[in-house]
């Protein structure tokens, strides 16, 4: 009971962990058809970035907005040099944003190395919160990882279905042409949804860096679960991306605590009923 | 042959640059190397590839009088990337001796290879799977380096006697070098009385061991953690945020230098776990210190000391090169005097003396250490024991050994 208590949270806060890259490649991918195979490497230079942010400033806090920003900033760049002339041209998306993905492993082992960097958490999110019944211990920094990804989950919605410029966002998804007639900047929303999808990769590279630990590799590994939980959950949905992301993150708990040896093996059950039975995903809409 | 040669030089004239090393192939000696360039193990990879450039520096490019040509490659610890790099060296290259792989299960299909090309020598690198030598070994393939179960001699013995522990768990990546290395560690722990708990193997890449955690039982002495690189790092870290406190026993590569060398609150966690291994970075002895100002002198850049990637790839790439002078660079009949001379080889490396057994496997000096905090406040394995002259049956009985059954997750029965 106790074990399967701990591997339920463990897999919430891993899908809390998921929620956040994939909500970034989510916003890209699913909204504005982009397909960007670059996301896990914007996931690793977002923690990598943010670990020299924090290496200048001593400051956590520092790491996280660094790692924000930085890809933020990456994101627009990528938009307004590439994506632009590649709109609607799916294939050649994929093929040039798997070459930037294998080009900045490259560089940032050649720059970082191998070594496996770890992030100085504060001490207040440091070190396990005992005295919770049943399980007793629990890492606290784990319990902010779901804390923070439910925060972004709950931003993220309120932005894309409450405010003005989500609402732009939705309307130049579904049809470019009229939303330029009525004046509105159609490169410019394009942009900042971009730089906010990216941003968030950077994010997430820090707040899992830290749970975890960066080196290289990781970039891949996060481009494949944004992937799955993208497929499962359905694409550009905040609520999709949540459900993928749970069913992912508890699947590879309870396979690692109950049959370690086919842990792995589950995930892609769970994607292949999915696309036979439900190709949009679960959340999604059919095109 | 004569076919082969020419259509060698016919690529020779097509590439260009080739052209000057193959015309002049009688007076040079094609050695390939392999290691972990790439993936997770990237950065030991890079440490073999030091090993190798340290023993060239002191041949001085030259072996049994003859210019080395030396021709690397990458592997990123899969048997399958591992069979790729030597096909390319031995059928492309044409290498007459291969140097490599770092990784077990590398080596494991690298023998299976070595078996189809009589012709060609292989000295392993590092790889540390048991049966690389121990069941059906290839004839063309040695290894001077010790395996998993040789590295972990002495440890079982000194945590039972010394640190008093009866029950412990065990946690590993879940493929062949781990299993080995256990085997070798609870061998003796488990001929004393001690007690296995559990077993727990991941796959390997994987990074959230939350849920391991949460499995280790409360009524254990210790874990043995036999995870190396950051797969170590990051169980470490997380155990020590769940509230773990049990003392740790290390694997050879869990408490190496690239865990020690890498930052965090972790690093005071660690202090006090004793591992064995082929080296020990603290050990006193003039030679060993010797080599190790060599590496720092030659790379600067490299790990505060030698690992034990550089170690085992200098000593692989020196027992090749002795080898070679010993017959003058005579590689005719089929290696056959090169192989007599790396048979008979006793090699002085800079943790004492290396020789092989009947099959072809290296017999050397084991390290039992312990983590220790220097004065500058750098972590360091210091030395307890050296375990002299440890072969591969770890100085027991070979039948017996045997009898335990070929390395396994469950391997040995410890009841």
């Amino acid at each position: 009971m106790k074990l399967f208590l701990i591997t339920t949270l463990n897999g919430l806060t891993l899908a809390a962990l998921y929620f956040l890259v994939a909500s970034g490649f989510s916003l890209v991918f699913g909204l504005m058809r982009n397909v960007n195979m670059a996301h896990g490497s914007l996931y690793l230079l977002g923690a990598y970035i943010g670990y020299q942010f924090q290496e200048a400033t001593g400051s956590w806090v520092a790491a996280i907005a660094g790692g924000f920003l930085s890809m933020a900033l990456l994101g627009l760049l990528l938009q307004h040099y590439l994506f632009r002339f590649l709109e609607g041209q799916e294939l050649r998306q994929t093929l040039v944003t798997i070459g930037i993905s294998i080009i900045a492993a490259d560089l940032m082992l050649a720059y970082w190395g191998g070594t496996t960097y770890q992030f100085e958490i504060p001490d207040a999110l440091y070190g396990a919160l005992r005295g919770i019944p049943v399980i007793k211990v629990y890492p606290i920094y784990r319990l902010f990882i779901l804390v923070a990804a439910i925060t972004v989950g709950i931003a993220l919605w309120l932005f894309l279905n409450r405010t003005r410029i989500g609402m732009m966002i939705r309307a130049g998804v579904d049809d470019r042409d009229m939303l330029s007639a009525t004046g509105v900047n159609v490169h410019l929303i394009f942009a900042l949804t971009f730089a906010l999808g990216a941003g968030l990769a950077g994010l997430a590279g820090v707040v899992g860096g830290s749970a975890l630990s960066i080196a290289p590799g990781e970039d891949l590994r996060y481009l494949l679960a944004s992937l799955v939980v993208v497929i499962v959950g359905g694409m550009g949905s905040v609520a999709g991306s949540a459900v993928g992301a749970i069913l992912i993150g508890l699947t590879e708990q309870y396979g690692l605590a109950y049959s370690p040896t086919y842990g792995v093996v589950y995930t892609f059950v769970i994607m292949v009923a999915v696309l036979a039975v439900r190709p949009q995903g679960i959340m999604g809409r059919s095109a | 042959m004569k076919l082969s040669r020419r259509s060698l030089i016919g690529l020779a004239v097509v590439g260009g640059l080739l052209s000057s090393t193959v015309l002049a192939s009688a007076e040079t000696i094609k050695i390939g190397t392999i290691a972990t360039l790439e993936g997770a193990f990237a950065v030991l990879g890079k440490e073999g590839m030091r090993g190798v450039d340290m023993a060239l520096k002191k041949w001085g490019n030259k072996a049994g009088g003859k210019d080395l040509v030396i021709i690397r490659s990458s592997s990123d610890t899969s048997p399958d990337s591992a069979i790729r790099a030597v096909k390319k060296l031995v059928e492309q290259d044409g290498v007459d001796i291969v140097v490599g792989p770092l990784s077990g299960s590398e080596g494991l299909a690298i023998k299976e290879y070595a078996k189809t090309k009589p012709g060609v020598t292989f000295i392993n690198g590092l790889s540390a799977a048991q049966d690389t030598t121990l069941r059906d070994p290839a004839p063309n393939f040695f290894r001077f380096t010790g395996d998993g179960a040789q590295w972990m001699a002495g440890l079982g013995e000194y945590v039972y006697k010394v640190k008093g522990y009866r029950n412990i768990v065990t946690i590993g990546e879940d493929y062949s070098f781990p299993y080995t290395m256990a085997l070798g560690f609870l061998n003796d722990f488990c001929n004393l009385g001690g007690k296995v708990a559990n077993r727990f193997w991941v796959p390997i890449g994987n990074k959230d061991y939350s849920t391991i955690v949460a499995s280790i039982p409360d009524d254990i002495d210790a874990i043995w953690v036999g995870l190396g690189g950051a797969d170590a790092v990051n169980f470490l870290s997380q155990y020590e945020q769940a509230g773990g406190d049990k003392p740790l026993i290390g694997g050879t590569i869990t408490v190496d230098q690239s865990v020690l060398g890498s930052k965090g609150r972790r690093k005071s966690y660690v202090v006090g776990t004793p591992s064995a291994g082929p080296i020990a970075d603290s050990w006193d002895n003039p030679v060993w210190q010797a080599w190790k100002a060599d590496y720092k002198a030659q790379f600067p850049d490299g790990f505060p000391t030698p690992s034990l990637f550089a170690h085992g790839y200098f000593i692989s790439m020196s027992a090749a090169l002795t080898a070679l002078d010993k017959v003058k660079g005579d590689l005719s009949d089929g290696h056959a005097k090169y192989r007599a001379a790396l048979t008979n080889l006793v090699l002085d490396t800079p943790t004492g003396k290396v020789s092989l057994d009947e099959n072809r496997q290296g017999i050397t000096d084991i390290f039992l250490t312990e983590v220790t905090e220097a004065k500058d406040g750098t972590l360091y394995n210091k030395v307890i024991k050296i375990i002299p002259q440890v072969n591969q049956v770890m100085n027991g009985d070979r039948a017996k050994f045997l009898a335990l059954g070929r390395v396994g997750r469950n391997v040995p029965a410890c009841k």
